[in-house]
């Protein structure tokens, strides 16, 4: 079955943010994500600037599912972890559940550092998204419950 | 699959353009993304060989406007058409909220229109949805071509169910935001059931 949509609260975005920026220090990153798996950014933390976010979500959500489409060719069920490094700039994705937590980083840090620390919040991001999840069944409502016709007519108009 | 963001205020929907291998699906991103303002949607993002043939896939983000005080962004992406990248469009499948099937209209691309039909009610199943449920539009491309197969026949042989079926010239915009409106309600429409 398809995922259930992911409705994110005021207060646990927030959480998740305090999280992401708990990393990004510890880490010595510059920039850290955490995105869906089907390329929806959910939050960032960093030196933003004038990168496009959601660019980069969908193409990590691209590159996790190409690489997990070649583990099961050889009989794994996914690479937990994939790592590009540039001259300057590198990334380091984790697969947490239906979640991606993306790390870039520069000389400032090392892929053991990042590596590492991904790893000491991976549980904790995993328990998160797990309550997100059930809280969205429990006593969400879906704010569209009320659209009318004329609502939708109007962003074509 | 819906996001909604109740502290940034958005709600981000994945549309998916089916099809098989050239038939217009990155023509149709494309055309959207010229004639569309700047500050409404991001980058086009086309993962393509060196002959411009769809590798992985296009993607780009697109922001409709504000309801009921959320931004509504779609997410659009094309598959690889080529019936060898069916790995691709498997994955690109993931997700998705609505599906748009850009059929080619000409008569010898009829049995590659039939066959990408079917491989898109496989690749949906083997992701858990079932076609006959999610929003979908059937686009009829390339109607300015002179061997084409009339819009009756075409609908009688690819329709699946009481989708909207769009004629289109995506090279030159037609019917492309006329799919986009009729996949993009359908999605609305669902959310509203919650």
């Amino acid at each position: 079955m398809p995922d259930a949509p992911i409705l994110l609260r005021e207060q646990q975005y927030h959480r998740i943010k305090a999280v992401l920026a708990r990393l990004r220090m510890v880490s010595a990153a510059k920039v850290v994500f955490l995105v869906d798996k089907d390329g929806q950014e959910i939050a960032v933390q960093g030196e933003v600037g004038n990168l496009d976010t959601t660019s980069l979500a969908s193409l990590a959500a691209g590159n996790v599912a190409a690489t997990g489409g070649m583990a099961q060719l050889i009989g794994e069920k996914e690479f937990p972890t994939l790592s590009h490094e540039g001259d300057r700039e590198s990334i380091h994705i984790s697969v947490i559940g239906r979640l991606l937590l993306l790390v870039v980083f520069d000389e400032r840090s090392s892929l053991g550092l990042v590596k590492l620390r991904s790893r000491q919040v991976a549980l904790q991001l995993a328990t998160m998204i797990d309550e997100i999840t059930k809280a969205a069944y429990e006593d969400m409502e879906s704010p569209f419950a009320e659209i009318t016709d004329e609502d939708i007519d109007s962003l074509f108009s | 699959m819906t996001f909604i963001n109740y502290a940034s205020r958005e709600i981000n929907c994945k549309i998916v353009y089916y099809g098989p291998g050239l038939c217009g699906k990155t023509t149709n991103l494309q055309y959207i993304f010229d004639s569309t303002a700047p500050q409404s949607r991001g980058k086009l993002i086309s993962l393509a060989t060196e002959t411009d043939r769809t590798l992985f896939f296009d993607f780009m983000p697109l922001e409709l406007g504000t309801v009921r005080g959320f931004k509504t962004r779609f997410h659009l992406y094309t598959v690889p058409g080529q019936v060898f990248y069916d790995a691709s469009r498997k994955l690109i499948l993931k997700g998705v909220d609505g599906v748009v099937f850009v059929a080619d209209s000409q008569e010898e691309r009829m049995d590659a229109n039939i066959e990408s039909l079917s491989n898109l009610e496989e690749n949906l199943r083997s992701q858990g949805y079932d076609l006959m449920k999610i929003p979908y539009v059937l686009q009829l491309n390339k109607r300015d071509l002179p061997n084409i197969i009339p819009v009756t026949d075409l609908a009688a042989e690819l329709k699946i169910k009481n989708e909207p079926v769009v004629e289109a010239v995506a090279s030159t915009g037609d019917g492309v935001f006329d799919t986009l409106k009729a996949v993009a309600k359908q999605v609305l429409t669902e959310l509203r059931k919650g």
